[in-house]
């Protein structure tokens, strides 16, 4: 049984336009100590379908099925969620200067977590505990900067900050929501580094949402690309990178800005994502796929494959980046 | 911080001696038959007025009457009020009480029900119960504060008796406890009325915004139960505004709360202000209207100062 089993999740937003379908059947499994990357563009439901199964997404009617640990997330009393959310699943958010409390010192903020979830601990122990959290992460003087309000922490810092508090009770899950999002390319590489490392040491499964392929490139086992509130292709990492078969991915995989070969212009992805309040008929992807088939617009394509999950009616041995597969992609579809 | 507060009130001293100018100007500018004649009244003879203008020193020059009145002011010498004949300081002091309790009365009620108000249609908006204080804020701010204290006074003495509450001059609470309180408990529910409207306003606007803030869902990440996400982690944030608007209401209401203080004929410095008005008594008016630039001065800075306590990211420099 995996850790965390999500089947047929949808996620809607009522509002006076009409209603928001964000997610619109999201599935996928996440491993002990494995990671799973989430990748899509803004808006195509990443955030809100993992908010959902904390419990963070208020006034969204949710339905489908997100088992953690054989426990029924969907529809558990609050409570009983309330008590999960920071002890067993901790979440780390983009933007660290706004996700931390301001007017709070980071020590305070590291011992009110400590202490929801263990009441018996005195403030004394919660606070050596908050140190060592901070040491943990590469804090210099955390005995000292433990004090500190969060405006005092540099950016990288602050991130570290949160992934000492994430990390302070031993989640069995961490879901990181653009962790580097808001930092410098170094400090980015630093606080991937770190996450990794950490993750390994007590072997956490980690989910990791980004629109940056090139953020996991490195990290994740296993990644899952979304687009309009669905998961449209799962795969094993390498798999995923070098044999991708859906034109979304394709076109994802292309708009990476490559390190070495700097001559290249970006081949961004056309098009505007679409809207959630009236989805595209058929595959949502297809008023932007260059290979789009008179089927694509009418049946919706469901997740095929064995190992290898896509959704996209071209053949699932048509993979593969660069001209000799766009010439295949283009045969085949025409 | 010692500096920040020593310069703010050299400032405040500069205002304050803005204010006086300003003041003085307004009444001693103008020919000096003009005062004499309003003070001896339309029909006085010559004689009258000249001797006036002696006695108040109005034939000086204008700069040698400026001297004299900065020099008193700076021996905290208001002056003697042209009426009464008692000294301004003097009228000011047996005025004063009446409005300070009046003030601190109504704080603590307007205070508990708006930010209590607030918080609760914040937390739940656009439910019935948010919508209904929606109604009584609109209602609050709209009803003329005299209408209120007249309706107030007419069912305490016709409807409820009994309760002894009635309208009257300050008594202080050292010497008759229950007379003080019967005569305070309308003007402070009255004044708290119109001000909780406007706390519950701006509590529920600040909660609002605190509440879609980032760090408040980080702290439903980590697990904290939502009264604490609601009060340690929201309110503490949204109350800011909130403090700051308190300490200048508080200031300008210490300068004299002119409309429920003549309502219920508490005799504080609003109804003295009127008073002297009423009767052109100039250094009364003098008076009162630098201390009331004083509380609002002083106000000032202690909502600078509080601002630097309540928010560690603000610094005094």
């Amino acid at each position: 049984m995996a850790l965390l089993e999500v089947s047929g999740l949808t996620v809607s937003f009522p509002t006076p336009d009409g209603v928001v379908r964000a997610v619109r059947g999201m599935s996928f499994e996440v491993e002990r100590g494995r990671t799973l990357g989430i990748v899509g563009e803004s808006g195509s439901g990443k955030s809100v379908s993992t908010q959902t199964l904390m419990g963070l997404t208020r006034g969204a009617e949710v339905s489908g099925s997100a088992r953690f640990e054989g426990r029924e997330l969907i529809g558990m009393p609050a409570e009983e969620l309330r008590r999960l959310r920071g002890a067993q699943i901790a979440m780390i958010f983009q933007d660290p200067l706004s996700s931390l409390h301001p007017l709070y010192t980071v020590g305070w903020q590291i011992v009110e977590l400590i202490r929801i979830h263990e009441p018996a601990t005195t403030k004394a122990q919660a606070r050596k505990w908050a140190i060592e959290q901070l040491a943990l992460v590469g804090i210099p003087q955390p005995d000292r900067r433990v004090d500190d309000y969060p405006h005092q922490f540099s950016g990288g810092m602050r991130q570290r900050a949160m992934i000492a508090m994430a990390l302070a009770l031993q989640p069995k899950l961490i879901i990181a929501d653009e962790p580097t999002t808001a930092l410098d390319a170094t400090v980015q590489a630093q606080i991937l580094d770190l996450m990794a490392r950490l993750q390994r040491e007590f072997d956490t499964a980690l989910i990791m949402i980004t629109h940056d392929l090139g953020v996991i490139a490195d990290m994740a086992d296993q990644v899952l690309v979304m687009y309009a509130g669905k998961p449209i292709e799962v795969a094993e990492r390498r798999e995923l990178y070098y044999r991708p078969h859906h034109p979304y991915t394709v076109g994802l995989l292309e708009s990476v800005p490559s390190t070495t070969g700097a001559k290249e212009r970006l081949k961004p992805v056309p098009g505007q994502p679409p809207s959630l309040l009236r989805p595209p008929s058929g595959c949502a992807f297809h008023p932007r796929c260059p290979y789009v088939m008179p089927k694509c617009r009418t049946d919706v394509p469901p997740l095929m494959g064995e190992e290898h999950l896509s959704a996209c009616w071209l053949p699932l041995d048509v993979v593969g980046l660069g001209p000799e597969a766009a010439r295949r992609r283009t045969e085949e579809s025409s | 911080m010692t500096r920040f507060i020593i310069r703010r009130v050299l400032f405040g001293v500069i205002v304050l001696w803005l204010v006086a100018t300003t003041v003085f100007l307004l009444f001693f500018a103008g020919p000096a038959d003009n005062v004499a004649r309003r003070l001896a009244g339309p029909r006085a003879p010559m004689e009258v007025i000249e001797q006036i203008k002696d006695t108040l020193g109005l034939n000086r020059s204008m700069w040698e009457q400026y001297a004299s009145f900065l020099g008193n002011l700076l021996h905290g010498d208001l002056g003697i009020s042209f009426i009464s004949q008692t000294p301004v300081t003097t009228l000011i002091m047996q005025s004063l009480p009446g409005t300070l309790w009046l003030v601190a009365g109504a704080a603590v009620l307007w205070m508990a029900a708006g930010i209590t108000g607030g918080v609760i249609s914040a937390v739940r908006p656009r439910s019935v119960l948010d919508r209904t204080t929606t109604v009584l804020v609109l209602a609050g701010i709209s009803l003329p504060t005299f209408v209120l204290g007249m309706l107030m006074v007419y069912l305490a003495l016709s409807v409820f008796p009994w309760t002894g509450l009635q309208p009257g001059p300050y008594i202080s609470p050292l010497l008759d406890l229950k007379g003080f309180l019967q005569v305070m408990i309308m003007p402070w529910v009255c004044l708290a009325v119109v001000q909780a409207a406007v706390y519950v306003r701006l509590t529920r606007g600040s909660m609002l915004d605190t509440l879609g803030e980032d760090y408040i869902r980080t702290a439903r990440a980590k697990g904290a139960p939502e009264r604490r996400v609601t009060y340690r982690h929201g309110l503490r944030a949204a109350l800011t505004p909130v403090v700051t608007q308190f300490g200048v209401d508080i200031g300008t209401l210490l300068g004299g709360v002119v409309v429920t203080e003549s309502v219920f004929g508490l005799q504080g410095l609003g109804q003295l202000m009127i008073r002297s008005v009423r009767y052109g008594d100039l250094p009364v008016i003098i008076g009162a209207a630098i201390l009331a630039s004083a509380f609002i001065v002083v106000a000032n800075i202690v909502v600078d100062v509080a601002y630097s306590f309540l928010d560690p990211r603000v610094r005094l420099a």
